[in-house]
């Protein structure tokens, strides 16, 4: 009448695995790529993301300036504000579990960097794209 | 035998309790606000209030004036700006709050002789006084601090609101000497 064990592994591992392939997204960025399509994006890419996030331009001092300015070129590693000297805890989810996991956060620094970085308010597919790249990290 | 036992142990405890909590009013009184310290900390030191007159903090902690904030934008969403500009005039250097702390009433005579408040501490009088004597070297040219605005970079004690001379070390300097 016992159950053979190996059915119960079976079980185990398929449920490890299925938690596996959805544990990259939260619900905090489930919603706002919803949210970013209502507003007109769609597709997001990783890779447009990883663009988008390591794109340079020149700042009011004409020195080139983007993400990871201030973030480091790791996403691993703590970074470091480029004026305050304040150190930034890494932005990769996957040593920093924090991240990404909290809408207004991630919407209040999207509107405050992308202003300092680029000069100007991201766009929904930009946003959408590099949260795509982000939480692959 | 015993009751004179508890009773020393009993003061003992109180004693040490309220040495652990005595308020530093020589100083700045300490930030007990939570989102107060992690807004504001997100970027540098969480100021305390009672670093500027409530007049400078409102000149600061305007919409307008936060999405460039020094060059940076730092806007904050409609309900945590309150809640800090709430904060800010509750336990601003002229508020009845930093009555008793002697550093933020020495910000707050200096600031009257200015008919104009500042936004930045930088600016304050008495800051501008107190270390007008520290050459650029030591500050603007120093790479481990940068600015005057860096509290934290030379005053070891200032996320407790202690400014004392006693608790600075200049990076690349040592310890404060008169």
């Amino acid at each position: 009448m016992k159950k053979p064990i190996y059915k119960n592994i079976i079980l185990a591992c398929l449920l490890v695995s299925s938690y596996c392939g959805t544990a990259s997204a939260t619900t905090a960025t489930e919603e706002l790529w919803k949210q970013y399509e209502s507003e007109g994006a769609k597709n997001f890419d990783t890779k447009r993301g990883e663009e988008n996030w390591k794109k340079q331009v020149k700042n009011e001092e004409g020195k080139d300036f983007g993400c990871e300015s201030c973030h480091s070129k790791d996403l691993k590693n703590k970074g470091q504000h480029v004026k305050t000297n304040k150190v930034i805890e890494p932005m990769a989810p996957s040593i920093n579990p924090e991240r990404l996991t909290d809408v207004k956060k991630i919407e209040k620094w999207f509107k405050r960097n992308c202003n300092d970085a680029w000069g100007r308010a991201c766009t929904a597919q930009e946003k959408g794209d590099i949260l795509k790249y982000l939480i692959k990290q | 035998m015993k009751k004179a036992n508890i009773l020393i142990a009993g003061m003992f405890l109180l004693n040490t309790a309220y040495a652990g909590n005595k308020p530093n009013y020589g100083e700045v009184k300490p930030v007990e606000n939570k989102q107060w310290s992690e807004e504001c900390s997100a970027c540098h030191i969480a100021y305390q209030p009672g670093l500027m007159t409530k007049a400078s903090w409102n000149k600061l902690l305007d919409e307008t004036a936060l999405s460039d904030h020094f060059g940076q934008d730092a806007s904050l969403d409609s309900s945590t700006l309150k809640e800090i500009q709430k904060y800010a005039n509750e336990e601003a250097a002229d508020s009845e709050n930093a009555k008793q702390y002697k550093r933020s009433q020495k910000i707050v005579l200096s600031t009257q002789k200015n008919s104009d408040a500042t936004s930045r501490i930088t600016l304050t009088k008495y800051i501008q006084r107190v270390h007008h004597e520290l050459s650029p070297k030591k500050i603007a040219q120093n790479q481990k601090v940068k600015s005057l605005s860096q509290c934290d970079a030379c005053h070891t004690e200032a996320k407790n609101g202690v400014y004392d001379e006693d608790t600075v070390e200049i990076p690349n300097f040592g310890k404060y000497r008169d």
